[in-house]
């Protein structure tokens, strides 16, 4: 059965206060979840205060403070820090998303940071995502097309790409899936909105030519049909997208090719 | 051992669930006007006698009504219990066993309350 209660070496406990910074003026508290593979405790929770006026705006400017004046043990993945690569997302105020598009300024009081819900914990902030690629990896993303390969590009109108639209952004930060209840209960034959999203986007793509067996690798009871539009994955997105219409477009052809 | 991949694509897609999504629609569709029809038909029976009920549940046109109301009540029903199954239960052992009972307790709901239709319209 599915479990509503943490195990017991999962239960978050009240961690480390760390010492305000010296002679700060504005100051921010950070409440951050912490979990280390070696040294066999459970997670808990530690509390850093940020000098606002040597920190940039966003939560990931935060973390950055942490990382390099308070604690460098603190783990996390980053790169890009404008919201594009997707590394940085977590778990911030209670709602998934990336903390270097997340303005401080955004949430009230104490800013409380967790990993991505429901994933395995590699260390600290950094969720095990070996599942999601392999799950992207599994709809076969890329061009599939039988006809032979033209001289110059495959050809596409203006129509078409527009269908593409609100697709192509998703950068697999994986946000949504980590906020899908589906997810967390069948994550292992669930594909999880943001693979389903990939999948409409080749599914939508005027130029492949696979959409049938693409459809025939979907319809599943599991795989895709877990969705019941739930919608916290188009509520979470941080860029702004909208998984479950996506899903909702998948079901339609479903249907569309039997009636 | 298995690479995520295997473990990922496993045995494969069932190739099916769209005759399960559109059934839950369509009887979902044709409960709207039938539940109300049902409310309506109780609440308009409620101070009545047996006979006046038994009578009014035989009319052929109730009767109809009322077995489109059972077949398509039962059909969601069920589908509606096998999705919470599968969202909720994972072992195998207990998700056969408790797809069967939902199956069975199904088909004897149904067939009871359609036998009592019967009944009814036969008597009258």
């Amino acid at each position: 059965m599915v479990e509503f209660t943490l195990p017991k070496n999962s239960v978050v406990k009240k961690g480390k206060t760390w010492p305000k910074p010296a002679a700060a003026k504005r100051v921010r508290e950070y409440q951050v979840y912490r979990w280390s593979p070696d040294d066999g405790g459970n997670p808990r929770l530690d509390t850093y205060f940020i000098d606002l006026d040597h920190c940039g705006p966003m939560v990931l400017d935060g973390l950055l403070y942490i990382k390099n004046t308070v604690d460098p043990t603190l783990t996390f993945r980053r790169s890009c820090r404008e919201g594009i690569c997707g590394s940085c997302a977590m778990n911030i105020d209670g709602l998934n998303t990336l903390a270097c598009t997340k303005g401080m300024e955004e949430i009230k009081g104490t800013i409380k940071i967790y990993p991505l819900p429901h994933l395995p914990v590699i260390k600290d902030l950094v969720p095990d995502l070996t599942t999601f690629y392999a799950q992207h990896r599994s709809i076969e993303p890329w061009l599939k097309t039988v006809s032979p390969t033209p001289q110059t590009e495959w050809l596409q109108s203006h129509e078409d790409r527009q269908k593409l639209d609100g697709l192509y952004e998703c950068i697999l930060c994986a946000s949504c899936s980590a906020s899908c209840p589906s997810y967390w209960w069948n994550g292992e034959r669930y594909l999880g909105p943001a693979v389903l999203l990939q999948a409409y986007r080749w599914l939508a793509d005027s130029r492949d030519e696979a959409t049938g067996d693409r459809l025939d690798d979907l319809e599943d009871p599991f795989r895709l049909y877990r969705c019941h539009t739930i919608m916290n994955c188009a509520n979470t997105c941080p860029k702004g997208l909208n998984p479950a219409k996506a899903i909702a477009e998948i079901k339609k052809m479903l249907v569309e090719r039997r009636v | 051992m298995r690479t995520p991949l295997g473990t990922v694509r496993g045995l494969g897609s069932a190739r099916q669930g769209t005759d399960h999504f559109w059934m839950q629609r369509l009887t979902s569709v044709a409960l709207v006007p039938l539940s109300l029809f049902f409310v309506f038909l109780v609440v308009s029976l409620t101070s009545a006698p047996y006979e006046v009920a038994a009578a009014r549940l035989g009319s052929p046109v109730v009767a109809v009504l009322m077995l489109a109301f059972i077949i398509a009540g039962v059909v969601h029903m069920r589908l509606g219990l096998q999705v919470i199954v599968e969202d909720y239960v994972h072992g195998e052992a207990w998700k056969v066993i408790l797809f069967l009972a939902n199956s069975f307790f199904a088909f004897l709901i149904g067939a009871a309350a359609v036998l009592a239709v019967a009944k009814l319209y036969f008597a009258h």
